[in-house]
């Protein structure tokens, strides 16, 4: 294969697997989907969880998009210094995303800032974004696909706190930001939590912690045991499905961290919505693909 | 006109102040008839830019969401409603009383609460809010007959007027009533009163520095 054949054939391979991930969700979220379900007890939450899984099994059979904000997309790499196509990658990415649009379609998300006009390919200068992690040695590539939507978008928040404020200061401001605008966001959420120094650091993470599957929990036991607790006082909170009142309002809660400053806890919450748009595929340097997040799809 | 079909309470456009009267906040209607998307910059053009909608939308329902539409092939101008779901309301409520009081709008469909300037709209003039379940984008493009017209195409697909017909579009919750009741609003009361009993039970194990 020439270079340029194996960079179409990657390009063709993330178009239709972006195309995918804006049609069926992951397993783990569908799995987690159906037992929220189980638990919700009135009328009004029935019936919205009745239509959302009908919305799924109608977007499979017709082939559509399940939601109509299929956002900007957010590309996590995960590449060994060896995989062959390292440095076509962003241009390649940004080329899959407009294949996927009109193949989809996916809808036209890209507004150019200050200029404030819809490019109608879906990328413009910096989306769709990617995130980087160069792995020594190695040469496979691993990539997150996120379909960031408006909606789940709107509640980030990243703050900079004194150390005085501790982590009981975290727990406010995370709690603040479900009842002022994740309520808004498509409950129930997966919510991501950054714990480190500055707002971008903090926000980076925030936003990491949500490509981590459902039920996995962050390696320090005091952060998981921190997970635990914010996702039963969320669950407590009784947004529901659609913030419209339930038994439960998350699917999860993720905290990333890093060391931080003596002087500072920078501290960011992001949030998923239920329709999590994420993907999971990893290539070998010979262009394999394997879906990790999604089972029975081959590209 | 309002009409009971197979359990299901039906609003049929136009509708009427009076079809609004009984219905209250937490009740789950549907929407036979003329539903336009309407959102941000449509807005905008009415109540800042002071230009006129160029579809009349009185008694009739508008829904804030932006749509993946696509060309129906061999047919010249006429579009396929592929998916479309609710989107943020409370981003046009600074917006909704003007637009209500200058449309004559009845039903506006959407994602989430909206606040005061529509809680004022809906009691004023006859008006309901309604949440559309957000992201069931392809059960809403199933209950869109078809797409009779479309204006202000310049805006790009989501922020298009695209004019459809509908049945038995929904479920929409009710989510403000012709009363002024705001169901978010009431639960948000709920929510706080739950999220501060929450947050003081975790700080009890969460005092890592020491």
């Amino acid at each position: 294969m020439t270079k340029e054949e194996s960079v179409q054939l990657m390009t063709d391979k993330m178009a239709k697997f972006v195309a995918y991930i804006g049609m069926k969700l992951p397993d783990d979220v569908i799995a987690k989907l159906s037992e929220l379900r189980e638990k919700e007890t009135s009328e009004l939450a029935r019936t919205i969880y009745d239509t959302m899984f009908k919305n799924q099994e109608q977007a499979v059979a017709l082939g559509r998009p399940s939601c109509q904000d299929t956002g900007v997309l957010q590309f996590w790499v995960k590449c060994g210094v060896n995989f062959p196509l390292m440095g076509e990658l962003e241009v390649l990415l940004k080329e899959a995303v407009v294949k996927a649009t009109f193949a989809a379609p996916l809808r036209h998300n890209s507004v150019e800032t200050f200029d404030e006009y819809n490019t109608k390919r879906n990328v413009g200068k910096g989306t769709p974004t990617v995130f980087w992690d160069i792995v020594p040695g190695d040469d496979h590539c691993e990539i997150y696909s996120y379909m960031a939507g408006g909606g789940c978008t709107l509640p980030g928040k990243a703050m900079v706190l004194m150390p005085g404020a501790g982590y009981e200061g975290v727990t406010r401001f995370v709690m603040d930001q479900m009842t002022s605008y994740g309520l808004n966001a498509c409950p129930p959420l997966l919510v991501g939590v950054g714990v480190a120094t500055s707002v971008e650091t903090a926000a980076l993470l925030s936003k990491k912690a949500l490509m981590r599957p459902l039920g996995s929990h962050n390696p320090n036991e005091r952060a998981a045991e921190m997970e635990r607790l914010l996702e039963d006082g969320i669950n407590a909170i009784g947004l529901g499905p659609q913030g419209m009142s339930g038994n439960c309002s998350v699917m999860g809660v993720h905290i990333e961290n890093t060391a931080r400053h003596p002087s500072t806890i920078g501290v960011a919450v992001n949030v998923g919505c239920w329709s999590h748009r994420r993907g999971h595929v990893i290539f070998d340097r010979g262009l394999n693909a394997t879906v990790t997040t999604h089972s029975g799809v081959l590209l | 006109m309002i009409e009971v079909r197979n359990g299901k309470k039906v609003l049929i456009t136009p509708v009427s102040a009076e079809d609004l009267a009984d219905i209250k906040i937490g009740d789950i209607v549907w929407l036979d008839g003329d539903l336009m998307t309407c959102r941000d910059v449509a807005h905008r053009r009415l109540v800042e830019g002071g230009r006129e909608l160029p579809y009349d939308i009185r008694g009739k329902a508008i829904f804030h969401a932006g749509p993946i539409v696509r060309p129906i092939e061999g047919q010249e101008d006429t579009y396929e409603m592929v998916s479309v779901g609710p989107t943020t309301s409370m981003r046009m409520e600074k917006f909704e009383y003007e637009f209500t009081k200058a449309t004559g709008v009845r039903v506006i469909v959407g994602k989430g609460g909206m606040g005061p300037n529509t809680e004022r709209a809906c009691k004023e003039f006859g008006a309901i809010h309604c949440v559309f379940p957000a992201g069931c984008a392809v059960v809403a493009a199933t209950e869109v007959e078809r797409i009779a017209e479309h204006h202000w195409d310049e805006l790009g697909m989501p922020e298009t007027l695209w004019c459809c017909k509908v049945k038995e579009f929904g479920p929409l919750i009710v989510s403000i009533d012709a009363q002024g009741r705001n169901m978010f609003e009431e639960n948000k009361v709920i929510f706080n009163q739950k999220k501060d009993a929450a947050a003081a039970e975790i700080c009890k194990h969460v005092s890592f520095i020491k």
